[in-house]
């Protein structure tokens, strides 16, 4: 049984009866006991995987409908609702919490006849770029387990990059879904703001937040995204996508089309490795009939430090629910008054975690405000305005996902400062609300690359086309494990 | 001069569900904890979304107090930790950032005061806190959640009142016009709060909160005054605090909690898109609009030529006025207005008579057309009514069972008459001087047919037979 193939491929041989969903699921859990407890994707495994495949396989069998995903194996991030699942954000905060409801993604993918192979790790509360702030520990990287996988969807990209899943979502706030991507070698992409239906993701810093999938291949992006994305009524801030197909004509090339190359996103700081395999993309994207050329976004230098503000301050809030008076962890109430029993049951937030909720309180203060986060405002606003200008001139715009390599375990988790300025590449998307996509590039001894391309809002479609494009310029060789 | 401005919270209890989920709003008839889902128990994933319906009635309430409307609505979040509250933030309105609550300033006329309202918001109420336990050394808090996320407008009036009096009348008014907005139940427990600003000449300004309902309002405005003169006249400083109304004693009590230092870090819910109020939906909305209390006065008054007391009385109370709309034509609208004024209030005159009578609109206007044509009297419509009120009962059956019919068969009548003619020689004598007298005889009358002769027809055949 070969567990290395891509979601359609998945599709299509078990529609063909090639393999049965019962077998591939089997191996896949197999692959995981084999090698998860050195890779550490998973935080739980659905142990009721195998008879989900068994009855889809009957279904198969007696010519009923079968949704689209006929048994696909789908690992989730640890931060969407599945109903009578442990959801808990790899934070000992939620560790008892058990999500009474279904996340609208997960709705959608059941009905689609998804198996929900497990729930995977990442940074505690998605705050973080190496899965090393995981409270259950860090996940390592699968082509070198001495490095990070990057984050905070790490768990997502692992068990994608090491076929231990088909397919899986994570959720991206300031690049979460196309850093463990690139880190890994695998597609992550992250939709227009509003494309995907957040009901059920616990939110992090929703106003720039989106769920995104992460695959083996483009294509399956779109195959997932076919079946995720669109008008939710749970969900207020999500768009009406008309029901686009983004599957049909995703082999349409880019011939003729203008990319910007950003300026600040390849400047100061940026490996060279990583600036040579971009100049690479670029003349590729070339040989493929686009024109490139440098465009630059001044407030980019700034975004960084927009970024955290603003997701301290929305983090702040939205993690305040966290009091453990209604659900969370065994931590009687008897003896305490309010106060001091919340201050206390909150201090299993982790490091991280506890971090960004003193930045979150103390930058949207009163007498603060005007300083840091209503300006970091200023400079979302701004940085909107430029995008768009950009987008005026460009179809696309490219960068690096990640300015550096993947790098070791323990590197830099004491360094928050130099943690926080490699998300220069990717916060971008997130504060515009444009979408944007990784996808593998190139390996450089060993370590992954993964070229990053932007589109205007609603360009979805023409990002994922411009995204295939690139991904049929490089063979790239198969993970060492 | 003392001067008091108020902050009042209305719950929209006419609405079907909750500000951001499908919970009901009428959260009253549930159990402890069962009118709860993940969005109001703001569990991990959830997310708001907005009962337009709610925006809907809110802005209806800004419109009838005169308010400007804004072109686009916007929600924050009020960051504070608290028991009763779910996410540990309310989801409300703010003006800081440019007008984006339902209602900008405004105004209502109270007898010849003008008092302006600042601004009115659209807010979630937070669950219920419930204490047990004697001492505070063993008081547990329990939570009810119930009442979590359901829609409320607050509405902030300028200091404006200068007496408790003054706060009374408006308190009269708005409840009206709340009422006949049909947007919500005054009557209901809890469905109106406030608080209170309250300053006399040359003191500091008090805040005055938990005033669970308008009549403790008044109240706690006049023990506030009075306290603080008491001060005042001793010298002693009026300290600027926060106080809470003590409902159980009467009184105000200073809070020891530092509630005016806390810094609710204010900002925008993402999570809630902008409401765009365009012209189209302003329109829309005011086209909805029940007729206000005014209006219906002045209709009364000149098209159907009601008195102006009788007018005011129906026009104020949805229940009366409703009814009233529902019954009349041109010719039987003075005698519904007469009917539901002098003998219906005291019928139902309660939250709970209302609801339990029977009567309907049809009622009213068999009645009125009864009394018209002189099938039933006055007097025995009273009897009629309360039967009507009771049982619901046809009202033709009811003057059958009741034998409330008027005596109008001229046979009959005329016997009795002859009755009385011969029972009393002497006013018969003066009657043919004095016309007055008449009416003794047609008491007399009245008295032998236990009212239920008809008067018209009993005064004709009278005056036929005295000559
Ligand atoms: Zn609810």
């Amino acid at each position: 049984m070969n567990l290395k193939i891509s979601a359609l491929d998945f599709v299509q041989q078990v529609q063909n009866g090639d393999i049965s969903a019962e077998d591939f699921v089997a191996e896949t859990i197999q692959r995981i006991q084999k090698i998860d407890d050195d890779l550490h994707a998973f935080l739980s495994v659905n142990d009721d995987a195998i008879n989900q495949a068994k009855s889809i396989d009957k279904k198969i069998k007696s010519g009923e409908k079968v949704g689209a995903c006929f048994g696909m194996p789908i690992s989730i991030k640890d931060n969407m609702c599945i109903k009578n699942s442990k959801t808990t954000c790899a934070s000992k905060m939620l560790e008892n919490f058990v999500a009474p409801y279904d996340a609208t993604v997960i709705s959608k993918l059941k009905q689609q006849d998804a198996i929900f192979i497990g729930k995977v790790n990442m940074d505690e509360f998605a705050m973080g770029l190496t899965t090393e702030f995981s409270a259950y520990g860090p996940s390592k990287n699968p082509w070198n387990p001495e490095y990070v996988p990057g984050g905070s969807s790490g768990g997502s990209a692992v068990s994608v990059s090491a076929f231990e899943c088909v397919a899986s979502l994570g959720s991206d706030t300031g690049g979460s879904v196309r850093n463990p991507a690139s880190f890994c070698s695998v597609v992550g992409y992250k939709p227009t703001y509003g494309l995907i239906s957040r009901y059920g993701l616990i939110s992090y810093a929703n106003s720039i937040e989106q769920i995104g999938p992460l695959t083996r291949t483009v294509k399956d992006t779109a195959f997932m995204l076919n079946m995720i994305a669109g008008l939710d009524s749970n969900d207020n801030t999500t768009i009406d996508n008309k029901n686009e197909d983004y599957l049909s004509g995703i082999d349409s090339g880019i011939e003729g089309k203008k990319i910007g190359i950003i300026t600040e996103m390849i400047g100061d700081g940026i490996d060279s490795t990583v600036l040579s395999a971009t100049k690479d993309a670029i003349s590729k994207l070339e040989g493929l009939g686009a024109t490139c050329e440098e465009v630059s976004l001044d407030m980019v230098k700034y975004s960084v430090a927009a970024y955290y503000t603003i997701t301290a301050t929305e983090a702040g809030s939205n993690l305040a629910r966290y009091d453990n008076l209604r659900y969370g962890y065994e931590f009687p109430v008897e003896g305490y008054e309010f106060n001091s029993y919340i201050s206390k049951a909150r201090q299993k937030f982790g490091p991280e975690v506890t971090r960004r909720m003193i930045i979150g309180g103390f930058v949207p203060s009163a007498g603060h405000a005007g300083k840091y986060f209503l300006k970091a405002m200023k400079v979302k606003s701004k940085l909107i305005k430029e995008i768009n200008e950009a987008f005026k001139k460009f179809d696309l715009l490219i960068a690096p996902t990640v300015p550096v390599l993947p790098f070791k375990l323990g590197e830099k988790i004491n360094d928050p400062v130099s943690l926080f300025l490699i998300d220069i590449n990717t916060v971008t998307a997130n504060l515009t609300g444009k979408p944007a996509i990784s996808v593998p590039f190139a390996i450089s001894n060993g370590l992954p690359i993964g070229m990053q391309l932007f589109a205007n809002s609603n360009e979805d479609k023409l990002l994922l086309q411009a995204a295939c494009a690139l991904e049929s310029t490089v063979k790239l060789p198969e993970v060492p494990i | 001069m003392t001067k008091i401005g108020l902050e009042i919270h209305c719950q929209l209890t006419h609405l079907k569900s909750k500000l951001f989920c499908s919970c009901k709003a009428n959260y009253r008839e549930f159990e402890i904890n069962e009118n709860i889902c993940p969005v109001c128990m703001g569990l991990p994933g959830s997310l708001p979304r907005l009962n337009q319906e709610a925006v809907k009635k809110a802005t209806i309430i800004a419109m009838a107090l005169n308010c400007s409307t804004p072109e686009k609505i916007a929600f924050f979040r009020k960051n504070y930790f608290y028991p009763d509250l779910p996410k540990n933030f309310q989801i409300t309105q703010l003006n800081i950032y440019g007008d984006t609550s339902v209602g900008g300033s405004g105004s209502i006329m109270v007898g010849d005061k003008k008092i302006r309202i600042t601004r009115i918001q659209l807010e979630e109420d937070p669950g219920r806190l419930i204490y047990e336990g004697s001492s505070s050394k063993n008081q547990i808090t329990l939570v009810d959640y119930n009442r979590a996320g359901t829609p409320l407008v607050e509405i902030v009036t300028e200091p404006d009142f200068e007496s408790p009096k003054q706060v009374r009348e408006f308190l009269n008014i708005l409840s009206d016009l709340l009422e006949n907005l049909g947007v919500s139940d005054p009557s209901l427990e809890g469905a109106m709060r406030a608080d209170a600003n309250v300053s006399i000449e040359g003191g500091n300004k008090v805040e005055v909160k938990n005033i669970g309902s308008f009549h403790d309002l008044e109240k706690a405005a006049h023990f506030e005054i009075t306290r603080q003169n008491s001060l005042h006249s001793r010298d002693i400083e009026i300290v600027q605090e926060t106080r809470h109304w003590d409902d159980k004693r009467k009184i105000t009590v200073s809070s020891r909690s530092k509630e005016e230092d806390l810094d609710y870090r204010y900002f925008l819910e993402g999570d809630i898109p902008w409401v765009t109020m365009n012209d189209g939906i302003v329109d829309e909305l005011k086209s909805e609009m029940p007729e206000s209390i005014n209006s219906k006065k002045e209709r009364y008054i000149s098209k159907y030529t009601i008195p102006v007391q009788v007018s005011e009385v129906l026009s104020s109370d949805k229940y009366y006025s409703d009814l009233f709309e529902q019954s009349h034509n041109e010719s039987n609208a003075k005698e519904i207005a007469n009917i539901i004024t002098t003998d219906l209030m005291g019928l139902v005159d309660t939250r709970e008579k209302r609801d339990k009578s029977k009567m309907t609109s049809k009622h009213l206007s068999d009645l009125a057309d009864s009394i018209q044509s002189g099938k039933i009297s006055r007097n025995s419509s009273k009897n009629a009514l309360h039967e009507i009120v009771k049982t619901g009962k046809e009202l033709s059956q009811i003057i059958s069972e009741l034998d409330l019919g008027n005596v109008s068969d001229e046979s009959e009548l005329a016997g009795i008459i002859s009755e009385v003619i011969s029972a009393e020689p002497q006013a018969v004598e003066q009657a043919k001087s004095n016309p007055q007298t008449i009416n003794y005889l047609v008491g007399k009358v009245m008295q032998k047919t236990k009212g239920k002769a008809d008067p018209t027809k009993t005064l004709d055949l009278l005056k036929k037979q005295l000559t």
